[in-house]
């Protein structure tokens, strides 16, 4: 993991010293409410339905069992003891004062974390692949670009003030699992056939109202140019982008209102300005921030007495079989493994975990994992680098902590934002309605044999649980004060990106999980030997689904 | 006379604003001696008047092209860039182009609403003056340090990655 210099330090104390002088003036009444308010975002500070919400950054979604105790620490200090993992991989605290806010800043900061830019109209944290580094599919490792990313957005000075929020994905495998295509900008990082290392840039996807797919402006940036396209794709936005109506006002409007081809053409104007200039990485630079992410010392067994011994295991404890299949994927180094730790049983909101498990789950990276993990954007958490003959050893423990229900990558591991019961801008709840679904489709087998389905739930329009891009997507409404339920089906995320349609006309609450059963049987009576729900929902169309889901009951 | 902060100090503000009266032509409307800051359309319609004076800066506005003033950058003596409301940060990208693209090298000064807490920002945009209105100046000054090191590069200064060591 990156590892702070004297230089980092020095730069986040400086912002924690700022915002306490700023939150004390605002306390004190010397500060504006309207001017604290974007200074408090930019810090990670909401003011939500019942109380702030604090939101820190977890970079691209690396964080070591120091910081996970911090976490811990601080929930149990200055919270009500539990966190939630967001979709974009960072932590939120739902209830702490502010006038702690600057003391709880200072803590993190003394374990290399922060919250800076974590809300606001500004550059957000930098996301990617949960399997960064250790992925069997990937071509490079993106975090040291991503950390590269990280130090240029952080505090940056001509783009504080944005027409609305950016957020910046780097892919850097076959499989896309950081949703590069609906950000702001999603890179994707390869060698070129010269055997040069570069990015693809798409600018302007995103999710919420106006759902769009990223367009491909450069087919190949070299690495040292990274910093300099970036400044330019951000000032052509900064001085572009409409400022008239929020809605409008995210950098996928520009690019689609100017066409992509003549939106990079301005960036490309100015990035040839600017491009020899000194934002030019140096490989001084590159190479350091790959010195960062080098490889642990894996060991190495005897291979086959390990697989035998866990076949044997597997035959004798179907827990543990069901584990393995699901929560268990295959590490780039054969004797290793990576264990996702499962944030949705049910009866808890996903994405939620105590302070104790956190503890906990220090202590597992500690011991199983070279002392680091990882949160993702389906909320949950990864041990990345677990050594195979430590695996039942280690379901045995994430079992008895509340981790181990063997449900990854199905219905029931649900993308769920926080909704109506935390959020201010919320349509409707989004909880209730992931643990009804989570209670009446509780039968293992029965998930199983549906296979792989991505179930996602925002409260709104906002699309935080990026509904739009979930095989089965709901979207909470409000109908003249009333909540109600909008039902889309058909997204993807991934490498073939695409946007879920609606069904049809909103449902009540207590109707979802009954819709969700009619959905899920006209899958099954339909499906072809080995299909996933998307095929088959692409082979055989809305209608069916349409049909029976709204047919008249006799 | 009114204060401004100016390259880190509190000073003296010895420039005033020229406003147009509204039945005022632009063309014909006479900029007495003295320094005064003249909005942009002024200053175009009467560009060649005014360029032989020394004691002319230029007011420009958020929604101005700052491609008109191409020719101006390298004699024109103070430039102020008003904010409309301090949320809409074109100005930093602004500042940012004129020092670096345009090269402009006299004073350039943010005017209207921008904030306190914007001022390290704007200075490391390329502003080196700043007419705060009803703030304790001396007060908002030490704002100008709140983040002394930087990762990216400021209008005078490379990226920490050059300086790193
Ligand atoms: S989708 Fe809407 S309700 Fe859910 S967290 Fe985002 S803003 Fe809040």
């Amino acid at each position: 993991m990156y590892i702070y210099d004297q230089h980092d330090h020095s730069i986040l104390q400086q912002r924690v010293e700022q915002f306490r002088q700023q939150t004390e003036r605002y306390l004190a009444g010397d500060l504006a409410e309207e001017a604290f308010l974007p200074l408090r975002l930019q810090n990670g500070l909401y003011v939500q339905r019942l109380a702030p919400m604090l939101r820190v950054n977890v970079p691209y979604g690396m964080i070591n069992s120091t910081q996970l105790r911090r976490v811990a620490r601080v929930a149990r200090d200055y919270d009500k003891g539990y966190v939630h993992i967001s979709t974009r991989q960072n932590i939120q605290f739902n209830w702490p004062d502010l006038a702690d806010v600057p003391a709880i800043l200072a803590e993190l900061a003394e374990v290399e974390m922060h919250a800076t830019q974590s809300s606001g109209n500004c550059i957000r944290n930098t996301t990617a692949d949960q399997f960064a580094g250790i992925a069997e599919d990937e071509l490079l490792d993106p975090r040291p670009y991503c950390e590269i990313i990280r130090q240029w957005s952080t505090l940056h000075p001509e783009f504080a003030f944005l027409p609305r929020k950016f957020k910046i994905a780097v892919n850097a495998a076959k499989e896309d699992r950081a949703a590069s295509q609906v950000h702001d900008i999603g890179l994707d990082l390869y060698q070129n056939e010269a055997g040069e290392t570069g990015f693809r840039v798409r600018v302007g996807g995103g999710l919420g109202r106006t759902p769009l797919v990223g367009s491909v402006v450069r087919e190949f940036l070299p690495e040292q140019e990274l910093l300099s396209y970036l400044d330019a794709v951000l000032r052509v936005y900064n001085q572009k982008g409409r400022r008239d109506n929020k809605y409008k006002a995210r950098i996928k409007i520009l690019v689609k209102a100017m066409g992509p081809g003549a939106f990079a053409e301005l960036v490309e104007a100015e990035w040839e300005r600017i491009r020899e200039g000194y934002t030019r990485l140096t490989q001084d630079e590159i190479d350091r921030a790959k010195s960062f992410f080098t490889e642990p010392a894996y060991s190495s067994f005897d291979t086959v007495a390990v697989d035998n011994s866990i076949s044997e295991l597997r035959a004798e404890h179907t827990a543990f079989d069901k584990w393995l299949t699901r929560n268990v994927r295959q590490h780039k180094k054969a004797d290793y493994a990576s264990v996702t730790l499962s944030l949705k049983p049910t009866g808890v909101a996903p994405g939620d975990v105590t302070e104790k498990q956190l503890e906990i789950i220090a202590d597992l990276a500690d011991e199983y994992s070279f002392g680091e993990a990882r949160t993702t954007h389906e909320q949950n958490i990864v041990l990345g680098d677990v050594a195979k003959d430590k695996l039942f050893e280690l379901w045995q423990k994430a079992k008895a902590a509340g981790f181990a229900t063997p449900n990854i990558g199905t219905l029931t591991d649900i993308i769920c934002c926080p909704g109506g019961d935390y959020c201010s801008l919320a349509n409707a709840k989004s909880i209730p309605i992931a643990e009804a679904i989570q209670r009446r489709f509780a039968d293992m087998d029965y998930l199983y044999d549906l296979g792989d389905l991505d179930l996602n739930i925002s409260g709104c329009m906002n699309a935080c649980a990026h509904h739009h891009v979930g095989h089965i997507g709901i979207l909470g409404v409000d109908k003249k004060g009333e909540e109600f339920y909008q039902v889309q089906l058909g997204g993807n995320a991934g490498n073939d990106t695409k946007l879920g349609k609606v069904l049809g006309p909103a449902f009540d609450a207590d109707d979802i999980p009954s819709v969700l059963e009619k959905i899920l049987n006209i899958f099954v009576d339909n499906r072809h030997e080995g299909e996933e729900f998307l095929q088959t929902y692409e082979r055989i169309g809305m209608a069916p689904f349409k049909e029976r889901v709204y047919a008249k009951d006799h | 006379m009114p204060k401004i902060i100016k390259d880190g100090q509190v000073v003296d503000d010895s420039w005033q604003l020229f406003e147009l009266s509204e039945d005022s032509e632009l063309a014909n409307a006479a900029v007495p001696t003295g320094q005064w800051i003249v909005p942009l359309q002024l200053w175009l319609a009467q560009r060649d008047k005014l360029k032989a004076r020394s004691d002319i800066g230029i007011q420009i506005g958020i929604d101005d092209d700052i491609e008109l003033l191409a020719d101006d950058y390298d004699s024109v003596p103070l430039l102020a860039f008003d904010f409309p409301v301090f949320m809409d940060g074109r100005g930093f990208s602004a500042a940012f182009l004129i020092r670096d693209r345009f090269a402009f090298k006299g004073e350039l000064r943010a005017s209207g609403a921008f904030i306190r807490d914007q001022l390290c920002y704007l200075q490391r945009c390329g502003f080196n003056a700043f007419a705060l209105s009803a703030e304790d100046l001396e007060a908002a000054k030490d704002s100008l340090s709140d983040l002394q090191e930087a990762y990216q590069a400021s209008a005078d200064k490379a990226p920490l990655f050059r300086r790193r060591g």
